[in-house]
């Protein structure tokens, strides 16, 4: 039973762990996090990018192995991201879509087709009547949109989903 | 039917499997590398800023697709990723040919007139493409590969659906941006060809299933391509530049091979 303690421990610590690029959402709530496994004092994190092109994936590598190793039992971790697993916005935990929020960025529609254009309402007013400024922001998983009601710029992070081909 | 290969150990044990294989992820992973590199050069001069944002977010997400095949590529024996993307000499090189020509005339630091139908025609002509054989490979024998397919595809529809927004209100727009766009598409058919094929082991590559063949990819390219653009030649597509996907190149090439390795000769061994 002292692993699954020590899982826990693991976990605790990646909801510490931000992405660098979305300060107060933590790599655990933006569902990053794939598999944990810890033989004796020794662990290994497999972590899921979010898109190909994030820059931020060997920074996040970094923190998370730094965090985790400042854990007393910790002898060493391993973080590795691997593109063969799919990462969804249906990934992100409602904490990681609360937490987004506060930084001004809405949580990706729930219903999306691939293709499709799509709306969020503000994460400021929650006003439904806002337009799509730019699909691209200022990271590959994230756009611009515009409140018309409280004339806000906001971002919101863009609908990843499962690709059916037709 | 071929059986399914799951891990890279596995597929170098049957040496013309590799060997198909290996060449087909070549070539996705070097029209992904030079189409972004051209990508890049835009950099700052887009015709508004908004599509700055949007054009640099593509090629920098498109970049990141290369980095996975060439991630496939050094699992499969063939040397270290960034060599393969920086060091690799002209004649090894399998992208497109059209892909790799100049944005248009000058450079990026001196005097950049790049043409913008250029672009908007050459990116909405490869992301189709692009579209169609991921779809493929989708159903690839090489599971690594069709796991990296199906990752791409979730991303790549908003590549896509950019371009094509392009291509619309251009043929849409007024006399001038109609003839430039359409003396581009004619030029394109000129010089596309090569895209279009899988190189001189396209039997191998749909013998071992790994991805559909070139009849099946041209003609869903074509269906795509002809429900977007409004006048399309009538005539087949031509290779007027060369063929890549055998290693013939132009001399644009050659230039691209040059700025975008400098940083990389400059110290090979440095840690990024």
């Amino acid at each position: 039973m002292q692993g699954k303690s020590k899982e826990d421990e693991i976990l605790a610590i990646l909801r510490t762990v931000d992405d660098p690029e979305l300060p107060t959402v933590s790599v655990y709530d933006l569902g990053m996090v794939h598999e944990i496994k810890i033989v004796l004092n020794n662990v290994a994190i497999t972590m899921v990018p979010t898109f190909a092109g994030c820059p931020a994936l060997d920074f996040i590598e970094k923190d998370v192995k730094e965090a985790v190793e400042a854990l007393d039992w910790v002898d060493g971790c391993q973080v590795e991201f691997s593109f063969q697993l799919r990462w969804t916005t249906d990934s992100i935990t409602d904490k990681g879509r609360e937490n987004l929020k506060k930084l001004g960025i809405a949580a990706p529609p729930e219903t999306y087709q691939p293709g499709d254009s799509w709306t969020v309402s503000c994460p400021y007013c929650d006003s439904a009547y806002t337009s799509m400024e730019n699909v691209f922001g200022p990271t590959a998983c994230r756009s611009i949109l515009y409140c018309m009601e409280c004339r806000n710029p906001f971002e919101a992070m863009k609908p990843v989903v499962e690709y059916s081909i037709s | 039917m071929t059986k399914r290969i799951e891990t890279a150990d596995e597929a170098k044990q049957d040496a013309a499997y590799s060997e198909a294989l290996k060449e087909l992820i070549y070539q996705m992973a070097d029209d992904d590398f030079i189409v972004s590199f051209r990508g890049s050069e835009w950099l700052g001069l887009a015709p508004h800023i908004e599509e700055d944002v949007a054009f640099s977010s593509i090629t920098q997400n498109t970049m990141g697709h290369a980095v996975m095949y060439y991630n496939l590529l050094e699992e499969l024996g063939e040397g270290d990723a960034d060599a393969l993307a920086h060091a690799r000499p002209l004649e090894k090189r399998r992208n497109a040919v059209y892909l790799e020509k100049q944005n248009g005339d000058g450079s990026y630091l001196k005097e950049p007139y790049f043409d913008w139908a250029l672009t908007v025609v050459r990116h909405y002509f490869y992301e189709v493409l692009k579209k169609v054989k991921l779809e493929a490979l989708t159903k690839s024998s090489y599971v690594p590969l069709a796991n990296i397919a199906q990752k791409v595809l979730m991303e790549q529809p908003y590549h896509l659906a950019h371009w094509k927004l392009w291509i619309r209100q251009l043929q849409n727009s007024n006399e001038d941006a109609k003839s430039r766009i359409n003396m581009r598409i004619v030029e394109a058919w000129k010089e596309f060809g090569d895209a279009l094929e899988l190189g001189t082991k396209s039997s191998e590559m749909v013998q071992h299933e790994l991805i559909a063949g070139e009849e099946f990819l041209q003609k869903q390219w074509l269906n795509e391509v002809k429900a977007t653009v409004m006048s399309l030649p009538t005539y087949p597509l031509e290779k007027g530049l060369g063929n890549g996907r055998n290693g013939k190149h132009s001399a644009d090439l050659k230039q691209a091979i040059k700025i975008f390795s400098e940083v990389y000769e400059s110290d090979r061994e440095a840690v990024w």
